[in-house]
């Protein structure tokens, strides 16, 4: 691949390049999924392919081949130089880069068991008896049930110098149960909504998460559902389970801070930011015990914005977003980085195939824990509602005003969770939700999520992304809007 | 290596220079025989191959600049084998004959770690399709040249007036063929090309796309003035109070919202009780002013006349007159309800079974001037935006108004109003539709292209308002 690499960006320097970077990956994924007790999806795949990032004449250029020969990646960086020049035609200003190391390096996410060395017929027992523990369950009427697994090996070269080889082993898994009763669908979903838990862990992952023992128990939830309490339209207290707080920073915070939708980059598709340059170290964000950062580091987790080197060559960082409530960070890139005044990029730029433009995304964005205990936490709400579990999620195209609605909610009275609501939903608007927070639960109790299908660029590119979270009280929410209908 | 450097004949393979173009179907169609040969050697008892290949350009821009200027080429190939009630998929970019053989064994490694489904059908045999040609020379002609002079005159346009353009153009061509060992084979190619512009004149914005097989349906420029008037006029909005409102839902704001009802139309998902339309069937359920067919032999439609597994895709009438007349069926939900199948399949194997792809409803004659005209108070409602399903019996739908959201009064938009967002099930909108438009080609961003109309509808529920 080294070779496919230099040929690439020797011809791009040959074509014209002043700069140059190349990222040839190989991706290897296996879905599997089962509905109501047989297989669903049964699909390993592979691709193989390189995408070259070239600067010539000032303006950028990229082009992708699956033509992994000799004259196949030299058309292929010709065509990238030559697009370069004709986005030249309308430039207006010249591109500035933040100075950034050279690397030479090689880098594994660490994992215990590799889950494509797993028989397949043991992740589909599995997943088999999961989807047949949940039909037991009286009322049920769709089970479903998937794990997927991926190994992603890119090499990254620039005209720099740097030479970066990385392999990342994904693995998640999750299961669902829906009950249709009346003229009311009721759904439960474990570990998360959506697909379940992502991370960047092997085949151990899903033997963490105790399928068959969770299976059970949120089918009935389900079919109970039908006949709790409807969540009471009003202003209170609002406590998060953790996986929908995990939604909500990726909403509120995460998106909000990417410096590519702050500069109008986006604003045609997945639109712009609330967060003004001038917002930088003045927006009071969040309560004082809010502290969120941008942590890519292996020591944060094995998120899914977890790596060592981003998409340019730049290696994984820690980066506060919001210290002790006040906002005090961007999500950048080498080129972005001037802006805000810093002297490097915070290495968010990430691709999602070899035939996709690196963009500014999310790494992992965490709450960091907090002091309480989740008992302690419950027994000090005095009337309340604790909502757990996305099922839908919304928010403007500046990510000021939101709504999510839960799969399942629990009345809070005198410090006890007391009768199950059904559907709840919340909705605010970003810092006022976010400086209402008084209480945020401690390390035992905090999750790193991975949310595995974040869309963002056109083309549109899908992304994991990391949100470390601990169930959190919020104040003075406005709670049950969606179903005001 | 990802790709043969030589073809079967032994000729060298093709350059692909500055402009991206696709592999001659013959070549196509050699993989594909490829993998049919190497499958019956390897034990496969039937096999299914799906090679597809894209070749797309995108350039995009921002701040009246590009900024993002993308190519890309690449070709999948898809195995499915079945093996004594057994199947599933491997798929793979690499189409030397090893990579083939590997990716079929991968398919049948698959296959056999499954319990046997006694439910599993036969691969179909030879089909006959009907033809359609949505390849374009005009769009196949378009350089990044041609693009970045488009978008440096409505960058131009923007600079003149004091806005801001954002936006996209891009151009390509794909081609699939569809082949098995029963004799079944099909193939389609397209061209697609796509110009959308976002114009923000501080603290507003308004929006204009297009999207065709040709690129000479559309003019970026004139696209570009459109949404320059508008966010000109969408500056200075004004808070309103949340409620209940007639609105004018222009075509892409109707595209958005109501792409979320077509999965409710496969049978699979009737059958899963996952659909809003279970028990509902036949009954009157809309307004009689809706009639909604899935149609790909639709002038204005894009896409294959065949399905996952190459069965020739029919027309079919979803709802008649505001009653749910019709659902669509994979052969696996066809053999289930004894009906024949109608082409609206997913490849298989898959847990959704199909969806209709095609759609196109009914319009009527009213422009949006003369809906605005005979408005005595609303709202214009240019693009929806972050639509999620909140209740997915009553079909209630979440999300917000975007890129210019205008108050009516009567029978003028008087204002630009600050954007909502909607609570609103889409089943009760579809009832309280009083005005149509004719059923045009529309694009947005949540729902894929549909030929639909703009719509007057009343009591439309808006329960909060943002701060632009």
């Amino acid at each position: 691949m080294w070779d496919f690499c230099a040929n690439a960006i020797d011809t791009a320097r040959m074509r014209g390049a002043t700069y140059a970077d190349v990222r040839a990956m190989h991706m290897r994924q296996r879905d599997l999924t089962t509905k109501n007790g047989q297989v669903g999806t049964l699909a390993q795949s592979e691709s193989i392919g390189l995408g070259i990032r070239v600067l010539a004449s000032g303006a950028w250029g990229f082009a992708s081949t699956d033509r992994l020969t000799r004259e196949g990646v030299a058309a292929c960086a010709a065509q990238a130089v030559a697009i370069a020049k004709a986005s030249a035609i309308a430039k207006r200003k010249e591109v500035q880069m933040a100075p950034e190391d050279v690397f030479v390096d090689s880098w594994q996410s660490p994992f215990v068991k590799d889950p494509f060395e797993i028989p397949l017929d043991t992740q589909i027992a599995l997943l088999l008896a999961a989807d047949a523990e949940m039909r037991r369950v009286k009322g049920i009427t769709l089970t479903e049930t998937d794990m997927q697994f991926r190994k992603i090996d890119s090499w990254f070269a620039s005209t720099s110098g740097s030479r970066i080889h990385q392999r990342k082993v994904i693995s998640g898994c999750g299961i669902a149960a829906t009950s249709f009763q009346g003229e009311e669908i009721q759904k439960r979903s474990y570990p998360n909504s959506f697909g379940g838990q992502h991370a960047l862990q092997g085949y151990e992952l899903i033997e963490s998460l105790e399928l068959l023992k969770h299976a059970p128990v949120l089918a009935e939830q389900a079919a109970m559902l039908h006949k709790a309490a409807q969540c009471p339209e009003s202003t209170g207290t609002l406590v998060l389970g953790s996986s929908q707080l995990g939604l909500q920073i990726h909403e509120s915070i995460g998106h909000p801070i990417e410096l590519d939708r702050v500069l109008g980059e986006e604003a045609n598709f997945a639109g712009t930011s609330f967060l003004t340059l001038d917002k930088l170290n003045q927006l009071k964000y969040a309560s004082d015990i809010v502290n969120v950062v941008a942590d890519a580091r292996a020591e944060h987790g094995p998120g899914l914005g977890t790596f060592a080197y981003d998409d340019e060559g730049v290696p994984a960082q820690s980066t506060d977003i919001i210290k002790n409530g006040l906002f005090r960070g961007y999500l950048s890139n080498r080129e972005t980085a001037h802006l805000v005044g810093l002297e490097r990029s915070s290495g968010t730029m990430r691709t999602e195939s070899w035939n996709r433009l690196p963009i500014i995304r999310m790494t992992n964005i965490s709450l960091l824990p907090g002091s309480w205990n989740y008992d302690d936490l419950i027994a000090d709400t005095d009337d309340g509602i604790l909502m757990e579990t996305n099922r839908s999620w919304s928010i403007d195209d500046r990510r000021y005003q939101f709504q999510f609605s839960t799969e399942i909610g629990w009345e809070i009275k005198g410090g006890r969770k007391t009768r199950m609501l059904k559907n709840p939903s919340y909705s605010g608007i970003t810092t006022e939700f976010w400086n209402s927070c008084d209480a945020i639960c401690g390390p035992d109790d905090w999750t790193l999520w991975g949310t595995p299908n974040c869309g963002k660029g056109q083309p549109m590119q899908t992304m994991g992304t990391g949100h470390g979270a601990s169930p959190s009280r919020f104040r003075n929410v406005r709670i049950g809007t969606a179903f005001s209908e | 290596m990802a790709r043969m450097a030589k073809t079967r004949n032994g000729s060298p393979g093709r350059h692909r220079g500055s402009r991206t173009e696709l592999l001659p179907e013959r070549e196509l169609r050699r993989v594909a025989a490829t993998v049919l040969r190497l499958a019956k050697s390897i034990g496969a008892e039937a096999t299914e191959v799906h090679v597809d290949e894209v070749a797309d350009s995108l350039t995009r821009f921002a701040n009246n600049a590009i900024h993002q200027n993308v190519a890309e080429c690449g070709l999948n190939v898809s195995i499915r084998t079945v093996v004594d009630g057994h199947t599933a998929r491997a798929t793979t970019n690499r189409i030397d004959e090893d990579s083939l053989r590997t990716a079929i064994e991968a398919s049948l490694s698959l296959a056999h770690s499954q319990p046997r489904d006694p439910k599993l059908l036969p691969l179909p045999g030879k089909q006959s399709y009907r033809r359609v040609n949505r390849f374009s020379d005009e769009t196949m002609k378009i350089t990044p040249e041609d693009r970045a002079r488009a978008v440096r005159r409505a960058s131009d346009l923007a600079i003149k007036r004091g806005q801001v353009a954002a936006g996209i153009f891009s151009t390509g061509e794909s081609q699939s063929v569809l082949s098995n060992s029963l004799g079944l084979f099909a193939a389609y190619r397209e061209t697609h090309a796509e110009f959308s512009i976002t114009m923000q004149e501080n603290p507003a914005a308004s929006w204009a796309k297009a999207n065709s097989g040709n690129v000479r349906a559309f003019d970026p420029q004139a696209l570009a003035e459109r949404a320059s008037d508008k966010a000109r006029l969408a500056v200075d909005a004004r808070e309103l109070a949340p409620g209940r409102y007639t609105v004018i839902l222009e075509p892409s704001a109707v595209l958005d919202i109501v792409g979320f009802l077509f999965y409710d139309f496969a049978a699979t998902a009737l059958e899963d009780k996952r659909s809003c339309l279970n028990g509902r069937m036949g009954k009157p359920l809309f307004g009689k002013n809706i009639s909604i067919a899935d149609d790909v032999y639709h002038p204005l439609q894009l896409g294959a006349p065949f399905d996952g597994e190459g069965m020739p895709r029919q027309r079919v009438q979803l709802v008649d007159r505001g009653v749910p007349a019709n659902l669509v069926y994979s052969r696996a939900s066809a053999r289930a309800a004894k009906k024949p199948p109608t082409g609206h399949g997913f490849p298989l194997p898959n847990e959704y079974g199909e969806a209709p792809m095609n759609l196109v409803f009914a319009g009527g004659t009213s422009s949006v001037d003369e809906m605005i005209a005979t408005t005595e108070r609303g709202l214009l409602v240019t693009r929806l935006w972050y639509i999620r399903e909140v209740d997915p019996y009553e079909k209630v739908m979440t999300g917000m108004t975007r890129d210019g959201l205008f108050l009516v009064e009567k029978g003028k938009v008087v204002r630009a109003a600050r954007n909502f967002r909607f609570n609103q099930s889409l089943l009760k909108m579809l009832c309280n539709v009083e005005q149509l438009g004719p059923a045009v080609r529309a694009t947005g961003e949540e729902a894929f292209e549909m030929v639909v109309p703009a719509m007057r509808i009343r009591d439309f529920h808006f329960s909060e308002v943002t701060k632009f």
